[in-house]
């Protein structure tokens, strides 16, 4: 049985599209869905840009731009959110997982092209979803993206009655959307490889992948029982979050629609942030494992060596993976805890830095006395290196209860969380583009570009988030919409560096234009780029067409016979072995069989 | 010794090349991966249950006498449940059987039986409604109810809400295998749709099993 899983691999009836429709919208192929997902979600982080602007004229001068204080809150809710769940998942799983699940594997495609299709069109209405919340009476939600009741749904929050229901809905379908395509991720890992392709040859960018799809399926349910039970309380009436203090408080419902539904009473607040950072804490891990993967086939291949600890680094992400589900009351350290909690999630989030640590070891010591290649996605994953211990580093002041309690509420955890998960996953995405792209559409980025690109992200986000650790330092509170003109407590230097981070972030954002010309203009004049431009070794570069056709590999699969890390082996011709490249015996000659050590 | 050398040829079997669940079709692995994402959907919502139960303030009504029926004079509790259970777990016989005769090749009979399965299933949903209008009309609603705890109605709508909706889906999903086993559709394969389609009912099941413990019983 196992064993004809490849000939009926090989012999897969591929729905072969006619038409323009059927090729690039309603398509089947992993790759055109990877694109779709990828521009979709490129398309909606361009909003969330534009909403981290208006913030930031806010916050750098207050009151000068007509800001009202419901955009501004508007703007940071939605730029969280958006940044989360439908750019920085989305992307990851939804456009590298796409792309690169079936060519690294050396699959025809996913398990099932007509769910994985339904999976983004799904994602399209989710986001169609979200961005209708504009356009309903009140406007978006302002509740800030974690979206805690009772002020998410009480009068008073912008988008209190409809804004809310569109966010909330937006992430139920979000969640339907991804489990459609996460199944196929993870059935596509486990049950379709080549031949040869053993668990422990697979390229880590697919490890990180797979855990992060594992755990999007058991951690995004809690998110969605959250968001049917917050609609529930706001349309229905019932009171699962809502303590009877929060009607007395408004002496009536927001969003209540039913007769008799005159009051809440007995909810629990705290059920629903247990509840959304059981989503919440995995989440860090689904949006950074696949980067963590990502980068360090980036740091191998172009630093031509192969990656230091390769079992180490499969361990430690499926570690990660375990320990992220027992961490996340460490989110609600300020909402008070038993004290033994407090230790437990402590001590849990402490011991993430040991396997976390084991990788940026190994990325360090794979870099060490290597043959480097400064190209732009090797700029970008070193760049990934330095900001995520930077972000790493701080997390373990806001790990411990003691310190977190004073530093939860201010810049300090702003600039934290932007580093760990914010920045350094972009500068993976942005490195995976940089060497995937010539895959997907045969050019190559222009490399000025890239490079101008680069640099401004890189200083510029440090410029951004750097002057945060100080404002956190100094009591500067996050979310507040008014910094100094009313409120004198504002030491002088806080302000001035507001405006600089302000300016900052401009820069930083109008760069981001640079790599979407560069983008668009490359894909027409880019320099031919070749079957395998960057002389990597795993299986995406060795399609008999570039790009790839509908179904990736011609008449028969490919046949694995080593690791993805084969760089200059001593002897050998070039300084990298393709993974299906026979191995050879002592007589020089290939071996019939692919050997059995990887 | 043995045991050992037993546990290294399971990591040499699932760390091989092609498949890691040998013989194990894409969609059996994908519907037992759905399995276990739903169960956490499950357990999300019986968890808030339970915490919702012992954080409310209120008392929680008594469930043997909200959930009972007057026969002929006398209140019998939990008499609906259980033969809903007993409906539903009839159902997983019938479902188990018809995957049975499928791996048979026995057609006719597996086809019967999913219909049974079916049958069932659309009886369960049936005194499931009755449950419901039954509690609606003494005044349960999701926002109040005449013995205690507003959550009451709350959880016992939406958990059974939820589960009552897999129920439904499921026999729809049962419905078109078997219009497509009868039409020959998987005659070139084992049948093992059959087996697909039993695990998603065969979950259904459970999770209705710890809804009726932690729901009706505590």
């Amino acid at each position: 049985m196992a064993q004809a899983e490849i000939p009926y691999q090989e012999a897969m009836p591929l729905h072969d599209p006619h038409s323009w429709v059927t090729k690039y919208w309603y398509s089947q192929d992993h790759k055109v869905i990877a694109v779709q997902y990828g521009i979709t979600a490129m398309a909606v982080g361009l909003l969330a840009l534009v909403l981290s602007w208006i913030m930031r004229l806010q916050i750098g001068w207050p009151g000068v731009f007509g800001i009202e204080p419901a955009l501004y809150y508007q703007s940071f809710t939605m730029h969280g959110m958006i940044m989360v769940i439908y750019l920085l998942t989305a992307f990851l799983l939804g456009s590298f997982g796409n792309y690169l699940v079936p060519l690294m594997l050396g699959a025809r495609d996913m398990v099932f092209p007509f769910v994985n299709m339904i999976s983004y069109h799904v994602y399209l209405l989710s986001v169609i979803i979200l961005l209708a919340g504009y356009f309903v009476p009140g406007g978006v939600t302002g509740a800030g993206w974690t979206l805690y009741p009772p002020q998410a749904i009480l009068t008073g929050t912008p988008g209190a009655d409809w804004g809310i229901a569109s966010m909330l809905l937006s992430l139920a379908v979000f969640i339907v959307a991804f489990t459609m395509g996460g199944l196929n991720y993870v059935t596509t890992i486990l049950q379709a490889r080549t031949r040869g392709m053993t668990l422990m040859r697979m390229p880590l960018s697919i490890w990180g992948i797979f855990a992060a799809t594992v755990l999007g399926l058991l951690a995004f349910p809690a998110l969605f029982v959250s968001a049917v039970m917050m609609l529930l309380d706001n349309f229905v009436g019932t009171s699962f979050f809502m303590p009877a203090i929060s009607s007395a408080l408004e002496g009536g419902m927001a969003g209540g629609m039913i007769e008799g539904t005159d009051a809440y009473e007995g909810g629990s607040p705290l059920l629903f942030q247990h509840l959304f950072w059981f989503f919440g804490h995995p989440e860090v891990y689904i949006v950074a494992l696949p980067a963590f993967g990502v980068v360090s086939d980036l740091i191998s291949v172009h630093a031509r060596k192969n990656i230091f600890g390769y079992r180490l680094m499969v361990w430690a992400i499926v570690a990660i993976g375990v320990l992220s589900f027992i961490v996340w009351a460490h989110h609600m350290y300020v909402a008070g805890m038993h004290p033994y909690f407090g230790f437990f999630f402590a001590t849990t989030t402490l011991v993430i830095a040991v396997p976390t640590a084991i990788k940026v070891y190994n990325w360090t010591l794979t870099l060490w006395r290597a043959n480097i290649r400064f190209t732009v996605p090797m700029l970008f994953a070193i760049a990934f290196v330095i900001t995520f211990v930077v972000g790493g580093l701080t997390g373990l002041f806001l790990g411990n209860v003691i310190v977190d309690v004073p530093l939860s509420d201010t810049y300090f955890v702003v600039a934290h969380f932007h580093m760990v998960m914010g920045v350094a996953p972009i500068l993976v995405i942005f490195g995976g583009i940089y060497h995937w792209y010539p895959k997907i559409t045969g050019r190559m980025l222009n490399d000025t570009l890239g490079r101008l690109h680069f640099w401004f992200t890189f200083l510029g986000t440090y410029a951004i988030y750097f002057p945060m650790h100080y404002l956190g330092f100094v009591g500067v509170p996050r979310r507040y919409y008014d910094h100094g003109t009313t409120s004198a407590f504002y030491p002088e230097s806080a302000q001035f560096l507001d405006k600089g981070i302000s300016v900052a972030a401009f820069i930083v954002g109008a760069a981001q234009f640079l790599f979407i010309a560069n983008l668009v203009v490359s894909y027409f004049r880019g320099k031919p780029a070749g079957d395998n431009p960057w002389e990597a070794t795993s299986l995406e570069w060795r399609t008999p067409q570039t790009p790839p056709v509908h179904g990736n590999w011609g008449d028969k699969l490919p046949t694995v016979h080593r690791w993805a890390y084969d760089f200059s082996v001593p002897g050998a011709e070039q300084d990298f072995i393709p993974q299906d490249v026979p191995r050879e015996g002592a007589d020089g000659k290939p071996q019939e069989k692919g050997a059995v050590a990887s | 010794m043995a045991s050992a050398a037993g546990h290294a040829t399971i990591i040499r079997d699932w760390g091989s090349d092609v498949t890691t669940f040998k013989g194990v079709p894409w969609g059996k692995a994908m519907m037992w991966i759905f399995l276990l994402s739903d169960t956490f959907i499950f357990s999300c919502f019986l968890t808030a249950y339970m915490t919702v139960r012992t954080t409310t303030a209120e008392p929680w009504p008594n469930a043997s006498e909200v959930f009972s029926l007057t026969v002929l004079g006398q209140s019998v509790p939990l008499l609906l449940i259980a033969i809903m259970t007993f409906d539903l777990i009839t159902s997983s016989g019938t479902m188990a059987m018809a995957v049975n005769y499928g791996y048979r090749r026995d057609k006719k009979k597996a086809v019967r039986l999913i219909l049974a399965t079916a049958f069932f299933g659309f009886v369960f949903v049936s005194m499931q409604a009755f449950e419901w209008y039954k509690l609606i009309s003494e005044g349960v609603r999701p926002f109040k109810n005449n013995w205690g705890a507003e959550q009451f109605g709350a959880c016992f709508f939406m958990i059974t809400g939820f589960h009552g909706l897999h129920v439904s889906a499921g026999v729809a999903y049962l419905l078109i295998i078997a219009h497509r086993v009868h039409k020959g559709k998987y005659d070139h394969t084992n049948y093992e749709i059959i087996e697909i389609v039993g695990l998603y009912w065969h979950f259904v099941d459970l999770v209705w099993v710890f809804i009726f413990a932690f729901f009706y019983l505590w």
